[in-house]
């Protein structure tokens, strides 16, 4: 009796496609999910109320996707979004283009109005997939119920493997809500998907070679190192061939700050050494990372003397904007361990190493340490030796950002989380939750400026419903800091625009969140109250009342190239 | 310099649109852009002619080109042995007194008239770009009413001769 219940159970249609979806998120062990209700998904969060999952509200969409990345840069995980069709839908394309240009793994379902539909203008309806095909990894659009444990499958697959990416499935209102019964099987169908991950052979050699020739060599180490995990590989070979390394802003935390051989990070507002060990080197090993415009400078200036080798598993990005004599297509980690197996000895670069230890020493990162008011530097070398160099930072986008990445010395991995290629302003505070929620024990600090934290203010209400112990630390300026830097510099300081001197009190904001907030005027203070704040385990918000004059140093100015910084200590 | 691009691609919905949006995504330069069935259930060839700078961003095409789930193989095949055709229908105003002229130049053309009206005839011609290009040059004097060409579409001839056969599947 009970078996034949069981078998005409199986038979008739008892699973809606909302159930089908939820059990192939659990077959993908997904934990935490960043939701947002609305019409088109109300048969999914049906499901949802019964389900085990961790479901995050945020207060706006697209803090729900940044904290989605957060949680992906830290865990590793693909972060997972819901948004209801139409607004929902359109308020996570920031978020999707961000992660798209970051290479993080996220999947994005939207809801969409039903079927019979869609394309006739319905309440609600937007070309989703229309929208975000260039932003995206890779969408679908779910047509059948069947196909749905298939396609959840691809999509985790896509994200997360090759060069990771946000995937986005489209998932009908009638679909979601129609009956079947469990649907059979279906393998992955990706026959034009096939990432290459092992190096090939011949090109290792050549690198090798070319390693054991150079005089000049650098590495340049980028976020494919973090995402492929491949920091102590990197270790390794750095210190068997003793080539020193340079980091893009995306890499930090790749290869220890407090090593000898690490140069420091490269770019518009990268230090000096690096800058020049790039500008000087004659070889150059690009382990990760994409040559993007910010790090290189004028393209016809960059690394004028060098041979160069770029591992990259993105075959398209070899080549795309820098000439290169040694490709090797293929995951960070597989090709270092390669590497590590070639027993050419090692390159003759003293010279080198003593040429570039000189420049570090002659030319650090520097500020008017004894200036009356508060520097952010300062504040930023604060919460460094305060944090032992060990803590989550998230930050948003401005000079605050570049101060994190010159001053917060990560010695580890996976504990940077920025938004580095679309630039996104108030990514940093919803970027934090999640990055709280993939490791909640560890100490994360929102670095926001005051510009960027406005734009996802409402955020703090998650961080209040969790008790987050967010250390968010404002970088008060009173202006559009970057900005207002560039029109000093281009613009003959006609600050259009640029400087807010009507603000919001921070504190009592904090407050109305339950959250506890501090006005910080000096450095004395400053002292003081992150003593008291930063190891006790609730949110705090910190609202930093620096100098609102002070520029990001150096600084290489559009057009120009890296050889051309100003602002280096003499 | 003119490229030509086959791709063999997945028969799914959007996967013209992915295409067409690299191409202005990454502002490459279209000339003509051919899709049908290939020979593939499932799958369908399409032809696109591009124009380019340099060899360096025909490299970099084809490797975008590369990355797109929904594309199975890349080829640039300008380098090869190929077959290239493209058809053109060219509606062309024709009285009595001019019809036998027309008609005159069709035949070295190997075109062929397909309808014929009081002051127009229809022209079919099949033939490389080239040829389509010289043959409407010559009807453009007697009034082209109408014109649709389909755009080139071409695969690589079963033998190759030169050598100087270019693959883009790098290492
Ligand atoms: C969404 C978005 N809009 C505009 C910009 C351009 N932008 C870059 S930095 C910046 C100023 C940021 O000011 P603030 O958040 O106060 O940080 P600060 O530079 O002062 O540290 C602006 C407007 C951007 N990056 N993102």
């Amino acid at each position: 009796m009970v078996r034949e219940a069981a078998l005409t159970e199986m038979k008739t249609d008892t699973l809606t496609g909302a159930d089908l979806l939820i059990s192939a998120l659990e077959k993908e062990k997904v934990e935490v999910i960043f939701g947002y209700p609305g019409g088109a998904v109300l048969p999914i969060y049906d499901k949802i109320y019964d389900s085990k999952f961790l479901h995050i509200l945020p207060r706006h969409e697209q803090g729900g996707i940044h904290a989605a990345e957060g949680y992906a840069r830290i865990s590793g995980k693909p972060g997972v979004v819901i948004a209801t069709s139409g607004p929902g839908a359109t308020n996570i394309v920031t978020g999707l283009a961000d992660a798209m240009m970051d290479s993080l793994p996220i999947v994005a379902f939207t809801g969409q109005v039903a079927t019979s539909v869609i394309g006739s203008d319905a309440f609600q309806e937007a070309d989703i997939l229309g929208i975000t095909t260039p932003i995206t990894k890779y969408n679908f659009q779910i047509r059948k119920l069947e196909d749905i444990p298939r396609v959840i499958k691809e999509a985790f697959y896509i994200a997360s493997s090759g060069r990771p990416g946000p995937v986005l499935i489209d998932f009908p209102k009638d679909i979601a809500s129609s009956l079947t019964k469990q649907p059979e099987e279906q393998e992955m169908n990706l026959p034009g998907y096939q990432p290459t991950v092992k190096p090939n052979f011949l090109q290792i050699r050549k690198l090798a070679e070319a390693v054991s020739r150079a005089r000049k060599p650098v590495i340049l180490a980028g976020a494919g190192v973090l995402h492929a995990k491949a920091s102590h590989e990197l270790l390794q070979y750095a210190e068997q061939q003793q080539i020193p390394v340079i980091h893009t802003l995306l890499g930090l935390g790749g290869f220890p700050a407090n090593h000898p051989l690490f140069l420091g990070l490269a770019g518009m507002h990268g230090c000096y050494t690096a800058n020049m060990g790039l500008s000087e080197c004659d070889l150059l090993i690009n382990i990760g990372a994409r040559f993007d415009d910010r790090l290189t400078g004028n393209l016809d200036h960059f690394a004028p003397k060098a041979m160069v080798a770029h591992v990259d598993i993105d075959p398209a990005e070899i080549g795309k904007n820098v000439p290169t004599l040694i490709p090797i297509v293929a995951d960070a980690k597989a090709a270092l361990t390669a590497l590590l197996t070639q027993t050419d000895s090692p390159p003759d670069q003293k010279d080198w190493l003593k040429q570039l230890q000189e420049w570090q020493e002659k030319h650090p990162y520097h500020y008017d340490e004894k200036s009356e008011t508060l520097k952010p530097q300062q504040v930023m070398e604060m919460l460094f030796s305060k944090t032992k160099g060990e803590a989550i930072v998230a930050t948003d986008v401005g000079q605050h950002q570049m101060w994190a990445a010159q001053y917060y010395r990560f010695n580890q991995a996976d504990r940077w989380v920025t938004s580095g290629g679309l630039g996104t302003m108030g990514f940093g505070l919803p970027a934090s939750i999640g990055a709280q929620l993939a490791e909640p024990g560890a100490c994360v600090i929102a670095v926001v400026g005051d510009a960027g934290f406005q734009m996802s203010t409402q955020e703090l209400a998650v961080i209040q419903e969790l008790n987050l112990p967010i250390k968010i630390a404002i970088f008060n300026n009173q202006s559009l800091g970057m900005v207002r830097q560039w029109q000093e510099f281009f613009y003959e300081s006609r600050f259009s625009h640029s400087k807010i001197p009507v603000q919001p009190s921070f504190v009592k904001l904090a407050e109305a969140y339950d959250i506890k907030g501090y006005t910080i005027t000096n450095a004395e203070e400053a002292h003081e109250i992150l003593d008291e704040v930063l190891h006790n385990r609730e949110p705090v918000l910190l609202d930093f009342r620096v100098d609102a004059e002070e520029n990001v140093y150096p600084m290489i100015a559009p057009g120009k190239g890296l050889h051309e910084m100003v602002g280096v200590k003499e | 310099m003119k490229r030509i691009i086959s791709l063999t691609v997945m028969n799914r919905p959007g996967v013209l649109n992915r295409i067409t949006n690299l191409f202005s995504k990454r502002n490459y330069n279209i000339e003509s852009i051919s899709v049908g069935l290939s020979e593939h259930e499932g799958m369908s060839r399409i032809t696109c002619v591009i124009h380019v700078e340099n060899e360096k961003l025909s490299e970099q095409i084809t490797k975008q080109l590369n990355k797109q789930i929904d594309i199975i193989k890349v080829t640039d095949i300008t380098d090869q042995a190929i077959v290239a055709r493209e058809l053109a229908l060219i509606k062309v105003q024709s009285n009595p007194q001019t019809r036998n002229e027309i008609y005159s130049l069709i035949e070295p053309f190997r075109a062929s008239v397909i309808d014929v009206s009081k002051d127009s005839i229809v022209i079919q011609i099949t033939g490389e770009f080239e040829k389509i290009e010289a043959f409407v040059e010559l009807i453009k004097p007697y009034g082209i009413k109408e014109m649709a060409r389909t755009g080139t579409t071409a695969f690589p001839r079963g033998t190759q001769r030169h050598v100087n056969q270019k693959t883009f599947s790098i290492v």
